[in-house]
């Protein structure tokens, strides 16, 4: 039988997520128990919601406590208790590793949040790649693959039963018969690599704020797509009017000047796709996020030709976010719904804001595909 | 609590319990009938969060007590030995997973506080039968919720949270005020002046006078105060004056009747925690340790009486002038000789043997509460012997730090600290301010300054309760200020103290 209590708890969690009950949401506290694990401390959450009293100014109250020192010591941080919730633990100097929530957590809450569905590779079920498992010894093999412990050691019991091994020189010369090599099975795993190809307008009216949005939205679908995948790769390129793949710093911290020209992320895209990706063994989810102004009519027809013969079939999903920008027309966006109305693997989201990015991963990730 | 599940104590922890039973009795100790029962962490965390009781009503911050604890326990760094209630029976929760040698000192430590319950002064008017009135309340919060739906109820109880420090830790030593008693004297009306007795039927006729009596009623009754006199228990000025709904007038009271359970027990923390360990640290040793288990209780308690820098351990500071007492009294180091005698080497060699110290600390158990006790009994010598110090921020190198050792600063602190359980003073001083209704509080600013925008906060659920607008007038940097929350906006206001 549940604990009665258990329904206080739910309720309780559910506050901390903010599903319900906005009104307490700034009075959680973020508290943590500090523990030792080993030689490390650990500190371990435990959000609180403190409701407002009338009570002193916690800083300037200070108060009575026991132990060695002159005045003017130094009390180890954690060591005066906030409100009697946290616990410290005792020593000092020691390194505190936070315990927070893994990132598998953090994905769990994410697709809880969202209601978002687990990802199914669309037609590519049956999909599976050789895997080489390395499962046990043989008498025969290749010498690269020689197992050198379990050869000396059977060359030992060798020389030991035929006499031959004299302890004040223990020179040990394996034979033919002594040697041991690893061998190998050839496993079938289902697929799961799949790339993320994350495409960032930087032309001269992407700010800094468009792009901390970018950068916020990219992390989740980084960790949501990560709790799918086994083996994840990102790759970054950025185009104001040519583009270029870039490192992953370079992505977020690049401003350029002057036009766009989006087909100019779509050729690369499709060149980084075929010549690293084969659509057969990869799950591919080209991202490209933008203020939504284009050079010209001309470049989103070419832009729209691109997609449609080059990409989206080989893509699980095209994804585009049309980041709102003072400067933008935004009219890229009308051009692609106009286009690609009904079509299953393509994603479209505007984002207004940084509240607006909830809804947005919502856009991208809800489909499950 | 799983009600399938045998929680009674199996047949050998009955046979320790006899054996505890018997030393605690044999010390003089008097309690209640204490039932003690077995429980899994689960369970025990349960009722821990829920202060002691197997049964409260639904609120999402029992829920939050439980997953403090449980992450403590799950994560190895707590793990409640032993709980208790104050009630008659008093009933008590041994953890399942206990050693034996743990479970008799928490045994022995219960029949500590169960002494304390029962005869310190500051329990005498709590409920004994609360354990029933803990049911009744959850019943009753959970028709309502029936009836209101629960969203509605909880955001009220969340409100009822916010005001919850806000009564009169010592109303419940007086009698309650009864209404008729102060009925007023009527006034006398003169008039007007005549000489001709048979002349005063007419130049005073009786309605005249009736109207003028009336007239000076209502004046006195304007300039009356309300309440009267400065009302420190808000909760009850609410559930008497406020516009509430009937269910919301019933989960104020419940949760005000709450606060008044536990308050003595706030009040008490470190004379009762120090009473019940001064308990089990006596009977286990003298008593009832065998020699195998001698390292496991000395591990144990050790560790209940661990300290550490920034914070007082009740547990340790209690016993240790439990101790202090009884040893004073022992060897007659109190009264105006030994205050007197400043010869140091004398003082240390003080010995009357007296052996009054047991006596004492009885006496010491029934008449004080934390107050007075630390008041009384915490003399220099304790103080340097326990090391204690003041500490406080220091803003510019943002952090905490030692600031004092002396005497008399460390008693104050300490003192200012427990009185009025570390909560500001606050009490209603208008009901009617400036003639509009509006509720005014007052801060008893002895100080330390308020933090504000909890404050700001709490009078926001104020004003969900007053309907009207409210404000309370403190000190901020030592200028005093009302600050008013009208529903809408908050407005802060000069005032002369």
């Amino acid at each position: 039988m549940p604990l009665k209590i258990k329904q206080d708890h739910s309720r309780f969690r559910e506050i901390i997520r903010g599903r319900i009950k906005e009104n307490l949401r700034k009075y959680i506290q973020k508290g943590e128990m500090i523990g030792k694990k080993g030689k490390d401390l650990i500190t371990i959450p435990v959000p609180s919601i403190d409701i407002p009293h009338f009570r002193y100014g916690h800083k300037e109250q200070g108060g009575v406590g026991q132990g060695d020192g002159a005045p003017g010591t130094v009390l180890a941080p954690g060591a005066v208790e906030g409100d009697g919730k946290g616990k410290a633990g005792q020593g000092e100097g020691q390194h505190s590793l936070e315990v927070d929530l893994s990132l598998d957590e953090l994905a769990d809450i994410l697709g809880e949040e969202l209601a978002l569905p687990r990802i199914q590779s669309k037609g590519k079920k049956n999909l599976t790649t050789p895997k080489v498992k390395y499962t046990g010894v043989h008498t025969t093999g290749p010498e690269s693959l020689r197992h050198f412990k379990r050869t000396y050691k059977q060359a030992l019991k060798r020389s030991i039963a035929t006499g031959t091994y004299n302890p004040r020189v223990p020179i040990v010369v394996p034979v033919r018969e002594d040697k041991r090599y690893r061998s190998w099975r050839l496993t079938e795993l289902p697929q799961s690599n799949a790339v993320v190809i994350y495409m960032m307008d930087v032309s001269g009216s992407m700010g800094d704020e468009q792009k901390e949005i970018v950068r916020i939205e990219s992390f989740w679908i980084d960790t949501w797509l990560r709790a799918n995948y086994k083996g994840l790769e990102t790759r970054y390129i950025i185009h104001d009017a040519v583009a270029r793949e870039v490192d992953r710093e370079t992505f977020f911290h690049t401003r350029e000047s002057g036009g766009t020209m989006i087909s100019s992320a779509y050729k690369l895209c499709k060149e980084i796709m075929d010549a690293d990706y084969d659509s057969g063994s990869w799950n591919i989810y080209p991202f490209h996020f933008s203020d939504g102004d284009n050079w010209s009519a001309d470049d989103t027809r070419t832009c729209i030709t691109l997609l449609k013969g080059e990409v989206l079939p080989k893509v699980n999903q095209f994804a585009y976010g049309q980041v709102e920008s003072p400067y933008g027309s935004g009219q890229f966006i009308k051009d692609l719904r106009e286009s690609f109305d009904g079509v299953e693997n393509v994603a479209l989201s505007e984002i207004a804001n940084k509240d607006a990015i909830y809804n947005s991963i919502k856009d991208f990730l809800g489909k499950g595909s | 609590m799983n009600e399938n599940k045998d929680t009674r104590l199996p047949p050998h922890l009955r046979d320790i319990q006899r054996e505890i039973e018997g030393y605690a009795r044999e010390f003089g100790l008097d309690f209640y009938e204490t039932i003690f029962e077995v429980l899994g962490y689960d369970e025990i965390n349960m009722v821990a969060a829920y202060g002691g009781f197997p049964n409260r009503y639904p609120h999402w911050r029992f829920g939050m007590e439980y997953e403090q604890l449980s992450k403590g326990y799950e994560y190895g760094l707590s793990k409640i030995y032993e709980m208790v209630i104050n009630n008659n029976p008093s009933y008590a929760y041994l953890l399942e997973s206990n050693m034996d040698v743990d479970q008799k000192l928490v045994m022995a430590h219960v029949y500590g506080h169960v002494d304390f319950f029962k005869n310190n002064f500051s329990f005498q008017h709590t409920n004994r039968k609360m354990m029933d009135e803990m049911a009744n309340h959850a019943t009753r919060l959970r028709r309502i919720i029936d009836r209101v739906g629960i969203e509605p109820v909880e955001a009220f109880i969340d409100r009822c949270f916010s005001l919850e420090n806000l009564i009169n830790q010592h109303a419940p030593h007086f009698p309650p005020k009864s209404r008729e008693e102060e009925t007023e004297k009527p006034i006398e009306v003169r008039g007007f002046r005549t000489d001709r007795e048979y002349m005063s039927h007419f130049i005073n006729p009786k309605e005249f006078l009736d109207a003028e009596r009336k007239k000076l009623e209502d004046a006195r009754d304007a300039k009356k105060k309300f309440p009267e006199k400065p009302e420190r228990d808000v909760l009850l000025f609410l559930i008497e004056n406020a516009p509430l709904e009937r269910w919301e007038a019933d989960v104020l009271s419940v949760v005000r009747e709450e606060a008044y359970y536990f308050a003595p027990q706030a009040q008490t923390k470190i004379a009762n925690e120090g009473w019940a360990s001064y308990w089990h640290s006596t009977i286990m040793t003298t008593r009832a340790l065998k020699d195998a288990e001698i390292i496991d209780y000395a591990d144990h308690h050790s560790g209940t009486m661990g300290t550490r820098p920034g914070a007082i351990n009740p547990y340790k500071l209690g016993i240790e002038l439990w101790r202090h007492i009884e040893d004073r009294w022992n060897k007659g180091r109190f009264g105006k000789e030994y205050d007197e005698c400043d010869d140091l080497r004398a003082r240390r060699a003080w010995d009357r043997k007296l052996g009054l110290g047991r006596q004492k600390i009885f006496e010491v158990r029934k008449h004080y509460n934390d107050v007075t006790f630390i008041d009384e009994f915490l003399t220099a010598d304790f103080a340097a012997e326990q090391k204690l110090f003041v500490y406080g921020f220091n803003e510019k190198a943002n952090r905490w730090e030692i600031l004092d050792r002396e005497f008399q600063k460390v008693k104050k602190k300490l003192l200012q600290q427990l009185t009025n359980f570390g909560q500001p003073i606050i009490e209603v001083v208008d009901g009617n301010f400036e003639n509009r209704g509006e509720l005014l509080l007052a801060h008893r600013h002895d100080g330390v300054d308020l933090r504000i925008d909890y404050a700001k906060d709490t009078l926001v659920n104020l004003q969900a309760m007053w309907r009207r607008p409210v404000g309370i007038v403190t000190r901020v940097d030592g200028k005093g200020v009302l600050m008013r929350y009208d529903g809408r906006d908050h407005t802060d206001r000069k005032v002369e103290l």
